[in-house]
């Protein structure tokens, strides 16, 4: 992500990582969204976090449906594909890429009304097919590109800037995803990056559907005093449940530490997730108890943030259906057409 | 030219079977049918079913014709009436002379007493109460036990029953010895009872050598297969489903690693159809050939993705199996109601490619070429088929594969091919065809874009500038302008070879051609002077236009009310609309060569051509 137009040299001292890229290599477009959005920020860590985790960006495929959150799919890995698809239906779009490129990094980006309302029933639908993608739900409470109405994430008494107040219940990406199966869920903030950095970089090891809500204020339509996802109200109700550490693979993990406060989590590459401080009742490998303490600290006007759950054993889609290991698309045709003999054959059971 | 008959002959009649839906008489129904095939006989058979699980009518119709043609007929000879709420329409669709076969169990129905008909009654149920335990079984034998009388009236070969039986229960040697018991049961009373063979009966022929009998669905299932198609995702609905599942059997024969046994394939039962389309041209983007099957409340339904693919560029075929509508209408009717909305489906400005099979092979030969045509044009690609196609099974040619073949993957830039150029431009057209090459994610660092619905330029960057906007917008019409070129002809049936024009030219379109075929015979031997056209694609090639042009007097056939591909043929060729003259038949059945001549003759009438001695007579359904 970028809001000023960099010259195209790059300082000869920017850190580079193992595939020899600096950061700029994982920019984009310039972004067109407002000044002080919080999707940059999410944009920002992105950028981080993929850079960090070495991707080479050609084999990441960026999909997003319509809406501010899902522009922003061109202000990051400016050599990947990306698709800007139709409203609510990035995630069909990311499922038939996947059924046919299993080998590719799929960075879905959405927000609160490409997601909670026109998509809901396809974000449904991923979630339970455990499609192995990242899903970054930009969650702002409300459209921006229409100018102001509520989404359904909107919180019940929130006011829109004309001071109207939301009636109808929200409802709540984290809760959704945990009861529909989500074998990875997290909820973050874009003004925490320390917090999402590292969730990203577990999200994109994960073998699965990782879906994390960020909460994303709009600061043109959605971040006044009377708004439940303005950037004082989301800081101030704030709880992160345990700081994250993502160890990739590659490096050595020397020795446990003996604390009794660390939960450890293998990823399915042999990546690691470490969970610090947790407090002593949260375990989450534990869906029910995962989804009992984001409601219990819900009552109490507390956002709970962090990785909430993971599950690191349940099998992605292709898993699930068995699919070969080469992906798809990269079958020779002569594996795929069953020839002459074959089809004579065939016929003589239709006679 | 065969001399056009009126049936009731030798190998040459229909019959039709009137049953109540859910009590296992598809069986028997399909066993006749078979049966008829395999004694060398050419035969059709339409199963009129109704949107119902179990306890609604059904009837199965089979047509027996020595000259081969296979569509439904107008009126049969013999009518077995076995559903008591359906008798008043049964004994009326028997043309006079007739019979009618029903179940003597219980008293004769006034309903079934029609002067000039003869009844004969077999008291099926009665036999099988007899001989049967278990009322699941007594019903279910029930069926098999009028196969076994119709075998008797008509003469079918017993031995090839024998046959089919033994192939059917080879595995269940009690229901085999049921099935035997209850065929003879029929058989033995028909021969006791009345004078058999009836006058029109079966003759053991040689005409099926090359022959297979198959339903369309099934057929483009296998199109798809041999065509490497490796991502489906779909949605259920009648009439298409039986596509899907057909895909899945042959995948799982023919698509299965024999040393891990994972699959070659990926089938995705959607959520709806939108996500259905959608992961279509997701996999389509990926570098897949994928596709999907619905019918007509599925092609609504994909709509805005059918854009997102035509403005985007981006490959899929999409097989729409038309049924009757509009809405819900009737899903187990069949109708080409569709042909106007797949034209230009999706908002804004759009025109597809659509492919139109007439018969099971050719949805087997033309799912192939859609899934080339859909990879060279990058652009959705529709497969017409219909109902009475899809889920009946016909009698068509064996089915040929050319090992030769391989996929037109259309213009793709590999890593090599993209270090050799300075910059790659995802909607530039180099070639001056309209089309544009492209690249896969995953490819290379030099072959990323940004794939996107909203307003773009040649590089794929977003653009609300006219000009820019402009540029690609006519790339597209140009795109489909070469595509007209390329599309499938239009298969051709002229009087005169190298002759002039006929005085009449019909044009028509896919399952309609069974019934035209037999109607411009019966035109011809009436001493009509007739040509007749198949469009097999749209857009049109230039010689549909010139057909059209070359004819005085037009006859477009179709089943849909308002005249659909009469609309896009005056839309698309601008010939004027009142040049052609509609000839159409939309109450949801398959169309009948009687109901073509009539519509044709009432035509000429207007006109003021010379009168000639009608064929049979039939409902006029001409509108112009």
């Amino acid at each position: 992500m970028t809001s000023i137009t960099k010259p195209p040299v790059r300082h000869p001292s920017l850190p580079k990582n193992a595939l020899g890229l600096t950061k700029r290599e994982y920019e984009g477009a310039m972004s067109t969204l407002c000044a002080g959005c919080g999707h940059d920020s999410v944009t920002a860590a992105l950028v981080q976090a993929l850079w960090e985790l070495d991707l080479p960006p050609h084999r990441a495929a960026k999909m997003s449906g319509i809406g501010c959150s899902s522009k922003t799919t061109a202000y990051f890995l400016r050599q990947s594909h990306g698709f800007n698809g139709v409203h609510g239906r990035m995630p069909s779009l990311a499922t038939g890429a996947n059924a046919a490129n299993k080998d590719l990094a799929y960075i879905g980006i959405s927000g609160d009304g490409d997601s909670l309302s026109i998509g809901l029933g396809q974000l449904c639908h991923a979630i339970r097919r455990n499609v192995n993608m990242l899903y970054v739900l930009e969650n702002n409470g409300v459209y921006g590109l229409t100018k102001g109405q509520f989404s359904a994430s909107a919180d019940v008494g929130s006011k829109s800037k004309r001071g109207e107040a939301n009636v109808q219940p929200p409802i709540d990406p984290v809760l959704l995803a945990l009861s529909l199966g989500a074998t990875f869920v997290a909820r973050s903030f874009s003004g925490d990056k320390t917090q999402l950095v590292p969730i990203l970089k577990a999200a994109m090891r994960h073998n699965g559907f990782a879906m994390i809500d960020v909460i994303s204020p709009c600061v043109s339509f959605n971040d006044h005093e009377t708004s439940t996802k303005s950037y004082r109200y989301t800081r101030n109700h704030y709880h992160d449940i345990a700081p994250v550490d993502f160890v990739p693979l590659r490096r050595e993990i020397s020795a446990e530490i003996p604390d009794k406060s660390l939960v450890t989590v293998t990823m399915h590459d042999g990546s690691v997730v470490r969970f610090r401080k947790v407090d002593s009742e949260y375990d989450p490998r534990d869906r029910d108890a995962a989804y009992a303490y984001v409601r219990a600290r819900q009552a109490k006007g507390e956002v709970v943030t962090g990785l909430l759950h993971i599950d690191e054993n349940a099998a992605d889609m292709h898993g699930v259906s068995g699919t070969v290991d080469t992906p798809l698309v990269e079958l020779p045709y002569e594996e795929l057409c069953p020839g002459s003999g074959a089809l004579a054959e065939l016929m003589e059971e239709y006679r | 030219m065969p001399q056009p008959s009126n049936g009731a002959g030798v190998n040459d009649f229909a019959f039709k079977i009137g049953t109540v839906n859910g009590t296992g008489s598809a069986s028997a129904n399909s066993l006749l049918m078979q049966a008829i095939f395999r004694m060398g006989i050419p035969v059709t058979g339409k199963n009129v079913f109704p949107s119902n699980i179990q306890g609604l009518p059904t009837w199965y119709e089979i047509r027996v014709s020595k000259d081969g043609y296979t569509a439904r007929p107008e009126h049969v000879d013999l009518v077995v009436a076995l559903n008591t709420a359906t008798y008043a329409k049964d004994v009326a669709a028997v043309r006079t002379g007739g019979y009618l076969l029903y179940d003597s169990s219980w008293p004769l129905d006034d309903t079934l007493i029609r002067e000039g008909i003869t009844i004969l009654g077999i008291p099926f149920g009665r036999m099988c109460v007899e001989s049967f335990q278990g009322d699941r079984e007594r019903t279910l034998l029930r069926n098999i036990a009028y196969a076994g009388a119709l075998a008797a009236l008509l003469e079918i070969d017993m031995d090839v029953i024998g046959e089919m039986l033994r192939e059917k229960f080879s595995k269940k040697k009690s229901l085999l010895d049921a099935n035997f018991t209850a065929i003879k049961l029929g058989y033995d009373y028909a021969r006791a009872n009345y004078t058999c063979p009836l006058p029109f009966h079966l003759e053991k022929m040689d005409a099926n050598k090359d022959s297979i009998l198959l339903d369309g669905n099934s057929a483009a299932a296998l199109g798809a297969v041999y065509a490497g198609a490796t991502v489906g995702a779909w949605y259920p609905i009648t009439p298409s489903t039986s596509l899907m599942e057909a895909f899945k059997e042959y995948c799982e024969r023919f698509r299965i690693d024999p040393a891990t046994k994972q699959r070659k394939y990926a089938l995705i039962q959607a959520e709806d159809e939108l996500a259905a389309a959608g992961m279509v041209i997701g996999a389509g983007w990926a570098g897949a050939r994928s596709f999907t099957s619905t019918a007509g409340p599925g092609i609504s339904l994909m709509s805005e993705f059918i854009g997102l693919a035509y403005y985007t560029e981006i490959p899929g075929v999409f097989f729409d199996i038309q049924r009757t509508g509009p809405s819900t209408g009737m899903p187990t009717r069949t109708q080409q109601g569709d042909l106007l909305s797949i034209a230009y489906l999706s908002h804004g400005d759009t025109k597809h490619i659509a492919l139109f099979p007439a018969n099971p092979a050719e949805c087997f030969y033309l799912a192939v070429e859609a899934f080339d045509l859909t990879e060279r044009f990058q652009t959705p690609v529709f497969v017409v088929s219909d109902l009475d196609i899809g889920m009946n099974d016909w009698m068509c040619p064996t089915l040929k594969w050319d090992d030769s073949y391989r996929p037109d993957r259309g213009k793709v830039l590999d890593a090599h091919a993209l270090e050799r150029i300075q910059r790659f431009s995802r909607y530039f057209d180099i070639d001056g065809d309209g089309i544009a090459a492209r690249t896969l994610p995953g490819t290379s660092p030099k072959g990323g874009y940004f794939t996107r619905g909203s307003g773009h330029d040649k590089h794929a960057i977003y653009t609300e500038d006219s000009d820019a906007y402009m540029e690609v917008v006519d790339r597209l019409a140009r795109k489909l302008v070469t595509a007209s070129t390329v599309v499938p002809a239009p298969e051709f049936h002229v009087q005169n070879d190298g002759g002039g024009a006929a005085d009449i030219g019909i044009i028509s379109i896919g399952g309609c051609h069974a019934a035209v075929l037999e109607a411009v015979d019966r035109l011809r031997h009436d001493g009509r002077s007739v040509d007749y056209m198949r469009v097999r694609a749209f857009p049109f090639a230039p010689s549909v236009r010139e057909f059209i042009e070359s004819h005085s007097r037009c006859y477009v056939v179709e089943q849909n009310r308002d005249g659909q591909l009469r609309t896009l043929l005056a839309i698309e060729t601008g010939v004027a609309r009142d040049r052609m003259t509609s000839v159409l038949d939309y109450g949801g059945l398959p169309l009948t060569a009687d109901r073509v001549v009539s519509g044709v003759l009432a035509g000429e009438r207007q006109t003021g051509a010379p009168e000639y001695p009608s064929v049979r007579s039939a409902v006029p359904t001409m509108s112009s």
